[in-house]
């Protein structure tokens, strides 16, 4: 449904497979200092509906800092040391992606803490959004989690790996597909 | 699956046509699903998004200044060493909210082919000539009234191997931010009259063809410049923003 005095908006298309050379940046990746105090990396793979890990995804996450605040400060492409809560990381040849950042925390009492997700992929025609949420018992409360059927909660939940990182596997389609997301006004 | 010879372009322009005469009006968006475009098949996901009101942090765009963009990265026709082959271009537009609102110093990226449809891109085999003086990306900041401007060359259209003789019609690629990270937009810029447009299944994606229309720029010869480049305008309209015109000016 659209509002009154509301212009459609204009209609994505796909990403493509030449966007390395444009979009991906060194410091995209590396929100925070690899080996500083307070960081973790946030890995994992993207996969499609054959099961098969997708070489030539996007991904841009965006994130309160490890006090819960959200940065509103420049630059995220030139870091020069800044924390802007803002990253992105390309795929590499086996659909890996990795960034370097911090852990948010809730952005308010009792909340779940997650990040924002956006995903672009040649062959996905338009961006999609999920969250990846930091596991903890504060999932427990989150409304959208427990609005889920259990078996698909868990493709919106980060796994703790063994470095005290976080691992995060998104499915773009078949068994496990992760869950996305539309937002108020996105439907055109 | 993939077929084991190439789909003609026939039978792609059939499917094509089917899907669009079983399409509802008035389908503004960009279908995931859209078998024509064969790279898609596996790649959509098959499950409704979950409708959800966004929290603080998708409330918040990323914020881009002056520190990140350098104002020559407006100019794809700047190189150390000479300049490109093409059609010298110059590209301009705004950047609204669907309230009509613009967006203000936000980052716009752009990425195209050269003129002949060769990408800088090591996977591109097209066996047309790479320009030494073209790399093809370029960035820049919009201003108060929402404006982004890039001097460039037009991109010539290439082949892909979506299905046999498929030819990509001349795009831009842009990618660009609101002043929400819900209104993320990643998009290609294409160019009046392209005789490509009905066979390309990336752009008729869109089933409905007004909608396909607002990713067509129009022809702007109060843009072009006197014995120097031609000029096209291409307004952006990114999806409503959630937060209250109060909320946003505390964040301004």
């Amino acid at each position: 449904m659209r509002e009154q005095g509301r212009s459609t908006p204009t209609p994505g298309q796909t990403v493509g497979p030449f966007f390395h050379y444009a979009l991906p940046y060194d410091d995209g990746p590396r929100l925070a200092p690899p080996g500083a105090a307070g960081t973790i990396r946030l890995h994992g793979t993207v996969y499609d509906g054959a099961g098969a890990p997708v070489p030539d995804a996007l991904l841009e996450i965006r994130q309160a800092d490890a006090a819960g605040r959200i940065p509103r400060t420049e630059g995220s492409l030139r870091r020069d040391g800044r924390f802007t809560g803002w990253g992105r990381a390309a795929t590499d040849a086996a659909g890996r992606y990795a960034f370097t950042t911090v852990e948010p925390a809730p952005t308010r009492d009792g909340a779940a803490a997650y990040f924002a997700v956006t995903v672009f992929a040649r062959g996905l025609l338009d961006r999609v959004f999920t969250r990846i949420y930091i596991p903890g018992p504060a999932l427990d409360g989150d409304p959208l989690l427990t609005a889920l059927p259990e078996e698909r909660r868990g493709t919106l939940v980060a796994m703790r790996d063994s470095n005290g990182g976080l691992r995060h596997d998104i499915r773009l389609q078949g068994d496990g597909e992760t869950v996305f997301l539309t937002f108020p006004g996105h439907d055109g | 699956m993939w077929p084991m010879t190439p789909a003609t372009q026939r039978s792609i322009s059939d499917e094509i046509a089917q899907l669009h005469a079983a399409a509802e009006p008035g389908e503004t968006r960009t279908r995931l699903d859209f078998a024509p475009y064969r790279s898609s098949t596996l790649r959509h996901p098959t499950k409704q998004p979950l409708a959800v009101d966004p929290e603080e942090v998708e409330l918040a765009a990323p914020v881009f200044g002056q520190s990140d963009v350098d104002p020559i990265e407006a100019d794809l026709t700047l190189h150390p060493q000479g300049e490109p082959i093409g059609e010298r271009m110059v590209v301009t537009g705004r950047v609204l909210d669907a309230d009509g609102r613009p967006v203000r110093g936000q980052l716009v990226e752009i990425w195209q082919a050269n003129a002949a449809g060769r990408y800088v891109h090591k996977r591109d085999q097209h066996p047309a000539p790479l320009d030494p003086h073209f790399h093809g990306a370029g960035r820049c900041l919009t201003d108060d009234e929402g404006r982004y401007r890039f001097t460039t060359v037009k991109p010539g259209p290439y082949p892909w191997r979506n299905h046999d003789n498929a030819w990509r019609p001349a795009h831009i690629h842009f990618s660009l931010f609101g002043r929400e990270f819900t209104q993320r937009l990643v998009t290609q810029m294409y160019f009046p009259g392209d005789p490509l447009f009905p066979l390309d299944p990336i752009f008729q994606s869109i089933t409905d063809e007004q909608a396909r229309r607002r990713l067509i720029a129009t022809y702007d010869h109060d843009v072009t410049t006197h014995e120097w480049a031609t000029g096209y305008s291409w307004d952006i309209v990114l999806t409503g923003s959630h937060a209250t015109p109060m909320e946003e000016d505390d964040h301004a």
